[in-house]
């Protein structure tokens, strides 16, 4: 495994909103400029928000953007009670400045050097870090075979959806499963349940690759029954990455 | 530089109790899990623990073995580098200078390296791991530890960030130097101290 020792989101430093976006009935993108260095996909960045009494406050927020790309996009989900997720929501707008440090992480990142056939897998707004390996992957027109699972709610609950169903129309090389647990499917090869066991075997025996990369990223209890399951169905636990949200974020 | 509209009105209960919350952490009621990969599974017959110098085994304990070890119950508050943090945890488990005082070892080094089943390992001083500071952990909340939360047995270092406190630990080693560990080669801070944030590689 390469290990980047380069690792240096170091000091705070400002970012501006540039754009502010709805992507479902309860995620937003924000889009910032920064000027962080690039980043590699996975990575995230630390926001911080500090109130006039000089209260601060820091969370943790995966970035959705392509490695390297000018900028960042990162994907907030209202949280009840989220101090920082409420910000974004209800009182940020373009042209605010924010402080953020990073990128961060040297474990649930994929660069193209990595290569494949990978798959991902995603609980809820877990897409977030995933979708950045989908997108650098097919900024770089890879030839590596991708499977991505994504399991929401309902099929409007997909974050980045449209984007995903048009790059897998234009790109042979990436299968896209969706599976929604409490709405129903709306393609044939989709499901509408969760995401146990069976249906892992299912679709890993119809894509019908070995694996080289597997990373999962949802809720704890997501991550927990997903690897649970693909160690059962022989995927050695070594290809396996994981990362969880905790209780609150 | 204050945010724009940002009154920090969610601060909670942490805010209550000034000097207790370390710097950019907030308080949670929940146990959230952190790990790098799959939850690995092992049963207590299979446990077993090694102390270290170097390549050379000094002392193995199975399950059996390290349960009539001295067992000592600590109250602390842990913090993850992923900002939350949890007031007044129960732990039960065999401080390390017990489980020294068991091999008949004195601190050959300054350093020491944690190992995990799952291939995990963190680095921590001696120091942090003595008088009491540092211990191999079996139960929670007078429970064992559960699978996800690093059962049989976890190192607990809760002075430090709470990836030092490594789970499924099955073997303590001391080092020459002070050698990163799995998160330490991967962009995090070589000493993990909460009170000076020290999160990242090049943190103060």
């Amino acid at each position: 495994m390469t290990l980047d020792t380069s690792v240096t989101p170091a000091r705070w430093q400002e970012a501006v909103i540039e754009r502010i976006m709805p992507q479902t009935p309860r995620v937003i993108s924000v889009f910032l400029r920064t000027r962080l260095e690039p980043h590699v996909a996975g990575q995230h960045v630390d926001v911080r928000l500090t109130a006039p009494d000089g209260y601060q406050a820091q969370r943790s927020y995966s970035i959705a953007s392509a490695a390297g790309s000018d900028g960042i996009e990162l994907a907030v989900e209202r949280l009840e009670d989220g101090e920082v997720s409420s910000f974004f929501h209800e009182v940020a707008r373009p042209g605010d400045t924010i402080e953020v440090r990073g990128p961060i992480g040297g474990h649930f990142v994929w660069r193209l050097e990595d290569g494949g056939p990978i798959v991902l897998i995603a609980g809820g707004s877990g897409i977030v870090p995933l979708m950045a390996i989908v997108r650098s992957w097919s900024a770089a027109q890879s030839k590596t075979p991708v499977l991505l699972i994504y399991s929401a709610r309902t099929w409007e609950e997909l974050i980045f959806r449209d984007e995903l169903l048009s790059a897998q129309a234009h790109q042979s090389a990436l299968a896209f499963i969706a599976t929604t647990t409490r709405g129903p499917r709306h393609r044939p090869e989709d499901f509408d349940r969760r995401l146990d066991r069976a249906l892992l075997r299912e679709v890993l025996a119809h894509w019908a690759r070995s694996p080289r990369h597997v990373y999962v990223c949802g809720s704890n209890v997501f991550v927990e029954a997903v690897t649970s399951s693909l160690v059962l169905e022989t995927v050695p636990p070594g290809l396996i990455r994981t990362e969880r949200f905790g209780g609150e974020n | 530089m204050a945010t724009r509209g940002f009154s920090g009105r969610g601060r909670g209960t942490g805010a209550e109790q000034p000097g207790r919350l370390p710097p950019g952490q907030f308080l949670t009621a929940d146990f959230p899990v952190l790990s790098a990969g799959p939850t690995p599974h092992i049963a207590r017959e299979d446990w077993g623990f090694t102390l270290q110098v170097g390549p050379r085994k000094i002392k193995s304990w199975s399950w059996g073995d390290f349960v009539r070890l001295p067992i000592a119950k600590v109250t602390p508050d842990i913090h993850c580098v992923t900002k939350w943090s949890k007031f007044d945890t129960n732990w039960e488990g065999v401080s390390i200078q017990d489980l020294l005082a068991d091999a008949a070892l004195e601190p050959p080094t300054a350093f020491t390296l944690a190992h995990s089943y799952d291939g995990y390992s963190t680095n921590v001083p001696v120091k942090d791991l003595l008088g009491g500071r540092g211990m191999i952990a079996i139960a929670y909340d007078g429970k064992p530890i559960a699978a996800e939360h690093g059962g049989p047995a976890r190192l607990l270092v809760p002075h430090l960030y709470f990836w030092k406190s490594a789970k499924w630990v099955k073997a303590l080693q001391f080092t020459e130097r002070d050698e990163a560990g799995f998160w330490e080669l991967r962009g995090y801070h070589m000493y993990g101290d909460p009170w000076r944030e020290q999160r990242y590689t090049n943190d103060p």
